[in-house]
């Protein structure tokens, strides 16, 4: 049957690019539940990508094998902290717009990125194709049952990865004393704040957790797509995280389930040239996809009300 | 956790406090002027002082949220420097802040234990954590319920989580930051039994307050702060109320403005059953009546939050109402656009004046003509006539006094008086029929206020209609000729004016005949 | 000493952005010597550039023009509490609109060019509209709503390119019919050929009607009071969803113009984008180093159009990717949003200075 073929793999694809999506959502969710708004999850998704390109590649020219995407991932997590850094700086310690800082932060690192690629590629926009990326892993036996077998059980280590980070994610938020002091603080920091908990650190910790994760985000789309780097590497799915952020209430779970959504509307794609009747629609429409049905849904999700209280404020104690 | 000792960790005079020389400086102002303050195991010390006089400037030096630019802090007898909210805490200082440091959707107990969980493993271990809560809040008489969540809970309950969270935390000495601003009269009487309890306890007490009553009531020490400095120290059994508020403003003071009979005109304003749903699908105002005369001052009471303000959003045109009827002048006016209810003849001094009174960041100028600039003598090509809004500006901060350096000046830089004379200015401009007034001398010193309630009465003397909402009794004593409660709203019984009945005020405020202060 | 003082602490003071900018072109300096490059060589070569001929010249100014016009559209957003971040979509369709009428209708140049111009101009406005509508009714957040419409507006773009204004086989559309065109003949023989069109003055008249509707009209006064504190447009009854949608077209038609004068006095053509071309993002550059004032805009879109165009001069010169410019713009916002950062920086050297002026 077809049917049941295509329907492996568009799960097995949908999960491909939701996997990339979820990395940064949760990113955007330890920094947004610390209450620094993250505009420049695009950013770091696209420090991640780039790190993760040069790094795989400069690890499989000295002869690592198969341990070489591991070691772009790392560094993918790396590079990502330290631009969340330049936020952090900027927003907590300096208390400038975290809406500005994030997007200046987008236009700093594509542009450091696509520079360092040129120097180091000689000239070219576009990092070398990498010979070592990740694999699909099929779990033995469940990659035997019919669809979902093929469309779960034989995904790439990244998107075993990212379940397994949602649940910790889950834990952490609402089951540990740091999920608690966390969310205080981007409730009302001044609460936090009168009992000893450090604002300050919290949400440094938040928004250098978002860039560890947007990093490995942009890495995955790296190690499991594209296989190099280029300007369009990441092309607005740290925007579209933010989405899911939003849509999924800042909630792990939530997050995921948005992710998913918006990964599949990127799936289609991929599918269009696949039967007669979607043959017939233009392909731009299926590349406008994804963008329209995030607005849609953004416009469909009612308020704001979920969002944690002290969202985009910076936290000054002489003004509480 | 440190819990402080006992006698022998006090010098002789049994001071667990004391405050040499403080002094702090903000930019442009003195706010702590080398202020000596001492505090005794046991005792109930109270800070007495007008709004701005510096009083929670001290507390927050000593509660390590503010460091003082000169003087000593000495606690238990040894000098201390607190450098944080955290090392106050582990001296055995507490807070009870009055904005509330709560996080409205936790429940009681994770606001209690915040910071300081008790563990199992690496998750927080609850069910231990809502015993302690439990123990604690037995031990001191103290109800809440610890699954609650916050913002489900009474205001009367969330202090008792603001003053349990000292106590978890093993406070010797409390903090209260003017603790009854916002409880009804039965919360105050159980906040002062409360407060007893603790002393009796031999925790020690300050209490930041501007309200002579609770003073005489509460303290057995009083320190009277104005501008920055400590005007005297004094036993509450060697003063009066009389001898306190002379200290405290630096001259004598008439409390009252002259309230002559008249009797009242026709009816300007005319409200019918206004339902309102809020933002969690809850009735925020529930039928709500009531009507106001020409030459009339009509006071609505009642605990903030009881839908006060979305009964002026109403009547303004701010928020539209599902029923109900609004009428000025015997014309519907009912939801209506505010700029269509202010051209009507409605005058608004908001609530909150930065929020609403106001846009700070642009010039006074820009802001007297805020609800008229579309009026065609503000130029009528849709250019706007800069002249004519200079002109009005300069005649009105004349007229009323405003201290500015100029009417280029940014809102901003204005002092809380001048920025709401300034609003009064603009809206008794437009020479309205009805003016609302709500909360009008919140945050003000004393000179400010009286001047406020001048004007309040002044018009009201004109013949205009007045409808003040406050949540200051005295207020609504000193000018109102009726005052009605409103509670969950609705408005539930009206309280005379001239022959002052508490005990009455307070049942309504509460939602009528339950004593202990509990509403569901 | 005082006169310093009081730049220092003035808000609007010239020193943040002066500052940030030595420190962003520091920074991309530092960059270059990281990729092993010269950066005297490289920014001399950049400078060369911009000055070197009058065909240079007359080609920075090109490079400036839609800067102005990108830089204005984000700064009036600003001034009424929106941050449009959709300026790169706003710009697509601006030009997508001017390639319509340019291409598709044959009309006498009087009527042509001005109707190309406008219906740009409207498609850049609806397009912002939408974010405005968005944001008013529901709430969206129009960070997220602009860029959504940013791709959207590029993919649209390149559908009605390719499917009605192309020739089979081609990646760009049927050139624009002469009477649309919008270049100046006679400067562009002066300029030896830089394109030099009408553009550049209409963002000047632009850069005046900005200031213009903001502070002299009635209409800036409720954009100005709205970005400031809603709450308090609401209480002077004013209509504050209508103000946003209202703001946010004005600042897509400002958008809109950027893209227009690029098709018709440009390029006389639109083609078929990998990626949009991100005037729209340098509009937001412009818009933070000149403080979303209509003279800061204008100076710093000359300051960033000069850099972007010097830039390939630097590939030439001293063979450095010329992307090192966007590390330096970059930068340069990074420390202009993060102002509190400069001042902190210049405050050891401030209080020394103060320090030696006492001793001395």
């Amino acid at each position: 049957m077809q049917f049941i073929e295509v329907s492996g793999q568009l799960i097995n694809i949908t999960l491909v690019f939701s996997t990339a999506l979820i990395f940064a959502a949760l990113g955007g969710m330890f920094s947004e539940r610390s209450g620094v708004v993250n505009i420049g999850l695009e950013g770091l998704m696209v420090s991640g990508a780039f790190a993760a390109a040069v790094a795989t590649d400069y690890a499989t020219q000295a002869g690592l094998g198969s341990i070489s995407p591991w070691i772009g991932l790392i560094a993918a997590a790396v590079f990502g902290v330290v631009f969340s850094l330049l936020h952090a700086v900027a927003t907590i310690t300096f208390k400038s717009d975290q809406t500005v800082v994030g997007v200046v932060i987008n236009i700093l690192a594509l542009g450091t990125a696509i520079y360092f690629t040129r120097s180091l590629y000689d000239g070219s926009a576009q990092t070398s194709q990498l010979t070592e990326v990740f694999h699909k892993v099929a779990i033995p036996f469940l990659s035997e049952i019919p669809i979902i077998g093929e469309g779960i059980f034989r995904a790439y280590p990244t998107t075993y990865i990212v379940i397994l980070l949602v649940i910790i994610s889950y834990f952490v938020l609402f089951k540990t004393p740091f999920g608690l002091r966390l969310r205080a603080v981007g409730e009302h920091p001044s609460s936090a704040d009168t009992v000893g908990i450090s604002v300050t650190k919290y949400r440094y910790i938040g928004v250098m957790l978002s860039g560890a994760l947007a990093g490995l985000g942009g890495a995955t789309i790296t190690l499991t797509t594209t296989s190099s780097f280029a300007h369009n590497t990441v092309s607005g799915q740290g925007f579209i995280a933010l989405a899911a952020l939003i849509f999924g209430k800042w909630n792990p779970l939530g997050l995921a389930g948005a992710a998913i959504f918006f990964g599949f509307a990127q799936a289609l794609r991929n599918f269009a040239q696949l039967f007669d009747f979607s043959k017939q629609i233009p392909t731009e429409v299926f590349y406008m996809l994804p963008y329209v049905l995030t607005l849609i849904v953004l416009a469909a999700a009612v308020g704001r009300s979920s969002a944690p209280s002290a969202l985009g404020q910076p936290y000054d104690p002489a003004r509480r | 956790m440190w819990i402080p000792g006992d006698d022998e960790c006090m010098d002789q005079s049994g001071a667990v406090v004391e405050l040499k020389g403080i002094t702090k400086r903000f930019p442009g102002l003195v706010a702590n002027d080398s202020i000596n303050f001492e505090l005794k195991k046991g005792e109930v010390h109270a800070l007495l002082g007008e709004n701005g006089a510096g009083k929670s400037t001290l507390m927050n030096i000593l509660f390590g949220l503010y460091q003082p630019d000169e003087g000593e802090i000495w606690i238990n007898g040894e000098q201390t420097v607190i450098d944080g909210a955290s090392k106050a805490i582990e001296l055995g200082i507490g807070m009870v802040h009055q904005h509330f440091k709560l996080v409205q959707p936790f429940t009681v107990t994770e606001n209690i234990v915040l910071g300081n969980e008790p563990k199992k493993g690496l998750k927080i271990d609850y069910k231990l954590a809502n015993e302690k809560v439990k123990t604690i809040s037995e031990r001191y008489g103290l109800k809440v319920d610890p699954q609650m969540r916050v913002q489900d809970i009474t205001v009367g309950m969330q202090q008792r989580v603001e003053i349990l969270k000292t106590l978890y935390r093993g406070a010797e000495i409390v903090i209260f930051d003017e603790p009854t601003a916002v409880l009804t009269v039965q919360e105050i009487e159980e906040l002062i039994e409360i407060i007893r309890n603790l002393a009796a306890e031999g925790k020690s007490i300050i209490i930041i307050t501007h309200k002579l009553k609770e003073v005489m009531a509460l303290a057995n020490t009083v320190t009277v702060i104005r501008r920055g400095k400590v005007i005297r120290t004094v036993s509450t059994s060697e003063t009066s109320e009389r001898q306190l508020a002379e200290l405290m403003v630096g001259r004598d003071v008439n409390f009252q403005v002259e309230k002559t009979k008249r009797p009242p005109g026709d009816i300007v304003l005319s409200v019918e059953g206004l339902q309102m749903k809020g933002d969690q699908g809850k009735m925020v105002l529930d039928g709500t009546s009531f009507k106001v005369r020409s030459g009339e001052i009509f006071g609505i009471a009642g605990v903030d939050g009881n839908g006060q303000s979305e009964l002026i959003y109403a009547i303004t045109g701010m928020r539209k109402v599902q029923d109900g009827q609004v009428s000025l002048n015997g014309n519907d006016i009912t939801n209506d656009t505010p700029r269509k209810i202010s051209t009507a003849g409605v005058g608004h001094i908001p609530e909150d004046r930065h929020k609403h009174g106001l846009v700070l960041d642009f010039k006074l100028s820009e802001n007297m003509i805020l609800n008229t600039y579309f009026k065609p003598e503000y130029g009528k090509s849709g250019l706007i006539d800069e002249k004519a809004m200079d002109s009005v500006t300069t005649r009105l901060v004349e007229e009323f006094d405003v201290r500015t350096s100029g009417i280029y000046t940014h809102a901003r830089a204005l002092s809380g008086g001048n920025q709401q004379k300034a609003i009064i200015a603009r809206e008794l401009n437009k020479d309205p029929d009805l003016i609302i007034a709500v909360q009008p001398t919140r945050g003000l010193d004393i000179g400010a206020i009286e001047f406020v309630h001048k004007r309040l009465m002044d018009a009201r003397n004109e013949g205009k209609a007045v409808l003040l909402v406050s949540f200051e009794l005295d207020e609504l004593y000193a000018l109102s000729d009726r005052i009605e409660v409103m509670y969950e709203g609705k408005l539930v019984g009206e309280v005379d004016a001239d022959q002052r009945d508490d005990e009455r005020l307070g049942l309504l405020m509460a939602g009528n005949t339950d004593h202990d202060g509990e509403r569901s | 000493m005082e006169v310093i003082k009081k730049i220092f602490n003035e808000k609007r003071s010239l020193l943040v952005p002066v500052v940030s900018i030595v420190l962003g072109l520091l920074i991309g300096a530092i960059a270059m010597l990281a990729g092993g490059y010269n950066p005297i060589l490289a920014y001399s070569s950049l400078f060369n550039r911009v000055i070197g001929s009058s065909y240079h010249m007359g080609e920075t100014i090109r490079a400036i023009t839609p800067l102005i016009f990108t830089g204005l559209a984000v700064a009036f957003a600003f001034r009424t509490g929106l941050f449009n971040i959709g300026v790169e979509g706003q710009f697509v369709m601006g030009m997508t609109g001017a390639t319509l009428v340019g291409v598709l209708l044959d009309l006498p140049w009087y009527i042509h060019g001005p109707l190309a111009v406008i219906t740009g101009a409207i498609f850049g406005g609806i397009w912002a509209g939408i974010v405005g509508y968005l944001k008013a009714k529901r709430g969206v957040n129009e960070v997220i709503s602009s860029i959504m419409l940013n791709w959207t507006a590029l993919y649209l773009a390149n559908f009605i390119v390719s499917k009605f204004l192309t020739d089979p086989g081609q990646q760009k559309s049927r050139a624009i019919h002469e009477s649309a065109l919008m270049n100046i003949e006679w400067l562009v023989q002066l300029m030896d050929k830089a394109r030099i069109h009408w553009g550049t003055f209409v963002a000047l008249a632009c850069v005046l009607i900005f200031y213009v509707i903001l502070w002299r009209t009635k209409q800036g006064y409720e954009l100005r009071a709205v970005g400031h504190n809603p709450d308090a447009a609401l209480y002077a009854g004013m209509n504050v969803n209508r103000t946003i949608v209202k703001s946010m077209m004005i600042s897509g038609v400002f958008a809109g113009l950027g893209g227009v004068f690029e098709v018709l006095g440009v390029f006389g053509n639109q083609t078929i984008m990998a990626a949009s071309p991100g005037y729209g993002f340098d509009g937001i550059a412009v818009a933070l180093l000149g403080g979303n004032t209509p003279v800061g805009v204008l100076l710093a879109s000359i300051l960033f159009g000069g850099l972007s165009y010097g830039s390939a001069g630097m590939s030439f010169g001293a063979g450095v990717p010329q992307e090192i410019i966007r590390i330096v713009i970059g930068s340069v916002i990074f420390f202009v949003a993060a102002h509190g950062i400069v001042k902190f920086i210049l405050k050891p050297f401030m209080s020394k200075r103060a320090k030696r002026k006492e001793a001395a």
